[in-house]
Parts: structure tokens; sequence; C-alpha cells
């Protein structure tokens, strides 16, 4: 085993589903406090490549660390099972379509993973709840069920909910994808917040200005692989690849 | 219709429906059992047991439930199995409608949205945490209606125990017409006292679902 040097260093990851090769050798370090974001067409492979840094997709080859550990280890399924639920303790993710608890209040939502898998008081839960929903703004609707939120509070709350468990890196797949467009922009504040903050992000986003407001490096995947990478401003103002642009043209044409 | 028949039989086919009732509540309960082990087998990540559950699915919503009650209260005995009327009903009923229990908890579980799950599961909660937490509370609530249904359809079941005797609701009128010849006075007693049994149970039923229900 080579020693690791990034926070999060994804080795030649690859996935196939049946003879559909969907990443083909993908490689990526994140340094701590980075932010990273990940844009591309659809079907490109971004979910799968997100989801296999928490190991929700196992990838069929190559190698996820974080913060000197290997998240995809090697070991008997229950041995597994274990090490990869310590892992995904410190693995926020945050999707498309929020998946909030719906049968459980706002507080709930937020404080049901702690209380289990911390052992944390009810006391100490309710604080832990108050902070993580003061810092998304939704302090107010502690005492409410998720089907009474609008999605862009859906998703405030889904994002509390992941940072109740103090992870050490946040996934965002499309966070704002699902949200009526008057309500994206909520949400991007409290990932702009995150970001003053320091905190290790990797976002898959197909918004391309606030990929270039809060990112330091952008990388452009089609069919399986990285095309290009670098910072914002290189990728979107100065793309040396031909797909990049032909990508980064047809989704203006799009957003116009 | 003679009223005055039905007022003199009524308190003998209150009787018979308290055995109706008795019979509904130990083979609901039977049943309950037999679908959440049905239901569990059928959802298991060991062959053998999702195997052995769809047979069991297979087998007692593929044949006559009168059929199973016969082959265990008259066959039963010659492979050592020795029932009294009663109890054979209890099983034969209980351990029928348990298969098709089995599909309603299944199709509940199934039911809650794979993105649940994994929710939990990021958050670092196991297979078996994110199931206790998350998806069975939100099962729960979805198979109440389709339960009340299939609990529904037991209570008017358990008329067939009358086949093998037992004195129950359908059975009692049936022994009161052999003295009365009045079938159309007795069966429509009988009938009248279901519908309040299972009228009682529907509102039952609705009432935990809307108490439960999810906003
Ligand atoms: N469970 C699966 N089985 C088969 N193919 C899948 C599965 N999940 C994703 N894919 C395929 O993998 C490719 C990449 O998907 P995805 O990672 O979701 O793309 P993106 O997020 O960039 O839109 C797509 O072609 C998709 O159809
Ligand atoms: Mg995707």
């Amino acid at each position: 085993m080579t020693e690791t040097k990034s926070f999060v260093e994804i080795r030649h990851a690859q996935k196939s589903y049946g003879t559909l090769e969907v990443l083909k050798d993908i490689s990526l370090n994140v340094e701590r406090g980075q932010i990273v974001a990940i844009i591309g067409p659809s079907g490109s492979g971004k979910s799968t490549l997100l989801r296999a840094i928490n190991d929700l997709d196992p990838l069929t080859g190559g190698e996820v660390w974080l913060d000197g550990v290997q998240v995809n280890k090697n070991l008997p399924h229950n041995q597994y099972e274990k090490h990869i639920n310590q892992m995904r303790q410190d693995i926020g993710m945050v999707f498309q379509h929020f998946n909030l608890f719906p049968h459980l209040s706002v507080r709930d939502n937020v404080t049901m993973a702690p209380k289990l898998l911390k052992k944390i008081s009810d006391k100490e839960a309710d604080k832990l709840a108050e902070e993580q929903l003061d810092h998304v703004g939704m302090l107010e609707r502690i005492d409410y069920y998720p089907a009474q939120l609008s999605g862009g509070q859906k998703q405030r709350v889904a994002i509390a909910r992941a940072l109740a468990m103090k992870p050490k890196l946040m996934l965002f797949d499309e966070a704002t994808s699902a949200l009526d467009p008057e309500l994206v922009e909520e949400v991007n504040l409290v990932m702009k917040k995150l970001a003053q903050e320091h905190m290790t992000m990797i976002i898959v986003t197909h918004e391309m200005d606030f990929a270039a407001s809060v990112c330091d490096r952008v990388l452009f995947m089609d069919k399986g692989v990285v095309v290009e990478e670098g910072p914002p401003e290189q990728v979107f103002k100065n793309p040396t690849q031909e797909r990049t642009r032909n990508f980064l043209r047809k989704h203006l044409e799009g957003a116009k | 219709m003679d009223i005055e028949l039905i007022l003199k039989v009524y308190p003998y086919f209150l009787k018979a429906a308290v055995i109706t009732v008795e019979l509904s509540v130990l083979t609901i309960v039977l049943g309950l059992i037999c679908g959440a082990l049905g239901a569990a087998s059928r959802l298991s990540r060991f062959a053998i047991l999702r195997f052995i559950g769809a047979a069991y699915v297979s087998f007692f919503r593929g044949t006559p439930a009168l059929i199973q009650l016969f082959l265990l209260y008259f066959g039963g005995p010659q492979i050592g199995i020795q029932l009294d009327a009663f109890q054979a009903g209890v099983i034969g009923l209980g351990v029928n409608i348990g298969a098709y229990m089995t599909e309603t908890m299944r199709g509940a579980i199934v039911a809650v949205d794979r993105g649940q799950t994994e929710a939990a599961r990021t958050l670092g909660l196991s297979k078996a945490q994110a199931f206790r937490k998350v998806t069975l509370p939100q099962a729960l609530r979805l198979m109440i209606r389709p339960l009340g249904v299939n609990i529904n359809a037991q209570i008017k079941g358990t008329a067939l125990v009358s086949a093998i005797s037992v004195v129950e609701l359908t059975y009692t009128a049936q022994r009161y017409i052999g003295s009365t010849y009045k079938p159309f006075e007795m069966f429509f007693l009988a009938g009248v006292l279901y519908l309040i049994i299972i009228t009682a149970v529907g509102k039952g039923v609705s009432f935990l679902d809307r108490k439960v229900r999810i906003q």
C-alpha cells in the first residue's frame, strides 16, 4: 500500500455495470478544505463517482482514501460492514431529492443518527439540532415535518442532518437540481457558508456560476473519464479540450 | 320476515358471533406472525429463505382455503396431527391469511423509497439500524390499509370453519335453519352480525391509518 498524501484520494477508480463501463480509470486528489466541482453531461458518471466515495455504489476497481484510511478496504463481509459504517460517519452526503425521513420531525431528522451512533444524551441532541438548524437558517422549523417544508428548506435541513455527524468531507449530488429556480439561492448560500468555514467538499453541479464562485477546482467529466481539470477560470474561460468547449457552449445556450 | 323468531334466537347468534370474533382475532394474530416471518424470508439475503417464503405464499394462495382446512382437520390425524375443530380452524385459516399478509407486508417494505435507506446508510447506520429506524416505521404506516383488507377478508373467511362444525355464526345459522325452516331470517341475522363486526373493525383500521399517516 502506498502512503497517501492528499486528504481525499481516488486512485484509478473503475466501475462497470455488466459490460457498460461507467468510470474509466479516474484519479482525483482533494486537499483538506478544498472544494472541487464536478460538471459534465447527464450519464457521464458524476453520481457514480461521488457515490463510490462513500461506497454507496462500490467500485469494481481502484481505491478511495480519506484522511489516510482506505474507504473501500478489502475485508471479510462483517468486518467490512463495521468499517464502512464508521467511515460513512465522516462523509456527509446531500442528495438531489433530499431524502429526508418523512416520519421524523426536522429535529429528529438531524439527531436520529448522532443519538444512535454517538450515544449522545437527549439534551446534547437538542443542542446539536438547534446549532445545526440555526447554521442553515432553519431553527424556526425545528418542530415541523418534512412535508411541511419547501424544497429549499428541505435541502437545508438535509445539509444540517449531514453536518450533525461532524463529517470531514461533504458530498453534494446536484443538491439544487430538483429545486424551483427561486429556491436555489438559499441552498447555494448555505454551501457558500460551508466553503468559508473550510469544509472539504466535492460538488456535482449543473450551475456553472456557482461552481465558478466557490470552487477551487473544476473537473469536467464525459463518458466515464475526466476530460479536463483545473481552476474554474481556466476550465470555464479557456478550456483546452474540444469536448469541454462543446459542453459549455451547449450549456450556455440551454441556460438562455 | 319473522321478527318474533329473530328476537327469540338472536341471543344464540350473539354467542356464536363471539366465537366468530375469537376465531378472527386468533387467526389474524397468527396471520400477522406468519406474515412478518414470511416477509422477512422473502426479503432475506439467503436464497434458501427466499425460496421457502415464496413456496409458502404460492401454496397457500394457490389452493382453496377450504381444502387446506380439510387437509389439516381430516387429513391431519393420518399423519399424527390431532386437532379439535376450533384449533384446526385457527391454525388452518391463520397460516392461510399469513400468506396474503406476507405479500402485503413485503409490498409495503419495498414501496419505501430506496433513497431512504441510502440516506440512512450514508449517515453511518448499519443495514439493520436503517431498517429499524427508517424503513420499517414508514412501511408500517403503508401496510395498515392493505392489512385492513386482509383482515376484512379473514373475518368473512371464518365462515369456512362451519364446514368442520365449529359453532360460529355461519354454522349456527345453518343449525337453526334445520329446526326453523326459515333460511332467510337466519342468514339475514347472521349477515347483520358479520356486517357489524366488519364495520367496527373497518372503522378501527381507518382511525389507526389516519392517526399515523405521514402528512
Ligand atoms: N444501477 C445501474 N445499473 C446500470 N447502469 C447504471 C446504474 N447506475 C448508473 N448507470 C449508468 O451509469 C452511467 C453513469 O450514470 P451516473 O453516474 O448517474 O451519471 P451522471 O450522474 O453523470 O448523470 C449512465 O449511463 C447510467 O445509465
Ligand atoms: Mg447524476
